[in-house]
């Protein structure tokens, strides 16, 4: 893992920030309460990252 | 309740014909019957892998978390997500491995990887105890499902036998094809009933999914965030941490990954699964629903929250699509389990101790489903447990596994044959400890902080691991080092 492939900390730091720093019903998001929308935003956030690790990374779906 | 039960005993016949249908035209040697041959694109091996997302836990045993204790549930959302990012890296390593080795199983890779037979069957044995609590629970969700569909007129150790006999016979017929293509049916089944329960049932009774959450939130202040001690955040973090290095590490998982064409299959998958998952989501709205329309379940009855919700606002055929929808994600799972476990001490322990033909393994492992699905129906009517609990036990289990694979995947391992097994031996030891005397850090440790007393004791138990680890591999080393220098 070297390079782009560090970008793959960031759905782990973001998954874990929201709870950490502000664990609250309020402010209600689409809804839902906050840390559940926090949760489900870094589940899409995470899909994004790794698109973009998979577009940049070298061995990315060439290999066999 | 007839038709509720007629429609459910369909969906099971159903199952039942895919799975012979699956298997025509493939001989069922060791390496067909469990990894299809390593024959599967893309498509099916997201299916196999995927089959984990939607299981009878996330069915019933989500909605009855988010039922019974609110917050803490959203961790089953934010593990799997994780563990899809880890998978992108460490599958097609594990892949490429298997496939140049010929390898069937997940002790294969350890006991090759370290050159040790012993550590194979130390792997298999953890396997076959964390697939147990699995097992359990999909028999359990079999019970729950049909007891409510029976409008409790089928007690729950009949039900559950049911269920068991049923995910035995789908086993001994078909094999990982089969469960392959039911997973097909049953994606596809689950996430229209989710989608509409999750929907319509937040509308019907409070208007509308944000006042939905507000009710409950109104009901029971605090519920929708995370408790200042126990389930606190520091359980989430360390819950998530534990099941996503875990997720892997399931046999039938790890096995699963075997069945690839190719390694680039793992990393599209690491785009695509995190946003499958999020039908989760609507899981969560009919469990937090639950808490509205049908309060008062306790213990293990939350894992009837979902069900319970759908008697009160349908007619019963409903009841039985939806319950025939509990029946399809139970079995899937159940037979990949049952065939799992049975293969595991069939082939990584029997055979290692006592050498035989692969044609003898067959067979054994074929007696042996009937025999694993006897202890697991036995535990789920003898047991109390939420169908989380029961997970997360396993997982305790099997993430021990973690440290030692990872290691041997790097270049240079620093990490030992000696070092992997004391390593995965105490955290093992750890958890049966934490499990058998019901002990928390809180209760051991009332002085330490808040945050630490809360930890999920799973990941004390990998503290210990690779602290163990390390120190056994690095004496191994040095000793190595000295025999070479005495020469």
């Amino acid at each position: 893992m070297k390079g782009i492939g560090w970008l793959a900390i960031l759905p782990f730091i973001g998954m874990f920030a929201g709870p950490i720093f502000h664990n609250s019903v309020t402010p209600f998001i689409l809804g839902m309460p906050f840390i559940l929308a926090w949760i489900v935003i870094w589940v899409l956030m995470s899909s994004v990252v790794m698109a973009v690790i998979y577009r940049f990374d070298a061995s990315g779906g060439s290999d066999q | 309740m007839i038709i509720a039960l007629v429609l459910i005993g369909l969906s099971a016949v159903l199952a039942l014909g895919i799975g012979i249908r699956a298997r025509s035209g493939h001989e069922m040697g060791l390496e067909q019957w469990t990894v299809g041959g390593r024959g599967f694109g893309a498509a099916l091996v997201f299916l196999l892998l995927a089959g984990e997302i939607y299981t009878t836990f996330t069915f019933l045993g989500a909605s009855g978390y988010a039922y019974g204790l609110g917050a803490p549930a959203y961790y089953i959302l934010a593990y799997g997500t994780l563990a899809y990012v880890i998978s992108y890296f460490m599958l097609p390593a594990v892949w490429r491995y298997a496939r140049r080795h010929g390898l069937v199983s997940q002790p294969d890779f350890f006991a090759h990887k370290y050159d040790s037979p012993a550590l194979g069957v130390l792997v298999a044995l953890v396997g076959v105890v964390a697939l147990v609590p699995y097992l359990v629970l999909q028999f359990t969700g079999l019970g729950v499902i049909v007891q409510a569909a029976s409008y409790g007129a089928i007690p729950k150790a009949v039900a559950v036998t049911i269920g068991a006999a049923v995910v035995t016979l789908y086993v001994v017929i078909s094999g990982i094809r089969g469960s392959a293509w039911t997973s097909i049916v049953k994606d596809a089944a689950i996430i229209l009933v989710v989608l509409f329960l999750g929907i319509y049932l937040p509308l019907h009774y409070e208007g509308g999914i944000g006042a939905m959450f507000a009710a409950v939130d109104k009901a029971r202040p605090g519920f929708l965030a995370f408790a200042a001690t126990g389930k606190s955040v520091s359980w989430f973090v360390s819950t998530v941490m534990l099941t996503a290095l875990g997720f892997f590490m399931w046999p039938h998982s790890f096995g699963a990954c075997y069945t690839a064409k190719n390694a680039g299959v793992f990393r599209k998958n690491a785009i695509l699964l995190p946003l499958y998952q999020l039908v989760l989501l609507f899981v969560f709205f009919v469990g937090f629903t639950a808490v509205l329309v049908v309060p008062g379940l306790k213990g293990a009855a939350t894992n009837m929250a979902l069900l319970k919700i759908t008697v009160a606002a349908f007619p019963p055929w409903v009841v039985g699509i939806v319950g025939a929808t509990g029946v399809l994600t139970a079995l899937v799972p159940g037979s990949l389990i049952l065939m799992c476990a049975a293969t595991l001490f069939a082939r990584n322990i029997v055979a290692v101790l006592r050498p035989q033909s692969d044609a003898q393994t067959v067979k054994l492992a074929k007696m042996l489903v009937p025999v694993v699905a006897v202890i697991g129906a036995y535990f789920a009517i003898k047991g109390s447990d939420t169908i989380v609990a029961l997970l997360l036990m396993g997982y305790s289990f099997v993430t021990q596994l973690f440290p030692a694979l990872i290691c041997s995947l790097l270049a240079r391992s620093p990490v030992t044959k000696a070092g992997a097994f004391a390593g995965i031996g105490c955290g093992v030891a750890t958890v049966v400890y934490f499990t058998m005397s019901a002990e928390t850090l809180a209760k051991l440790a009332p002085g330490w902080p808040e945050w630490l007393r809360d930890l999920n004791v799973g990941t004390v138990a990998l503290v210990v691991n690779v602290v163990v680890m390390a120190a056994v591999s690095a004496v191994a080393a040095r000793g190595r080092v000295a025999a070479k220098a005495a020469l």
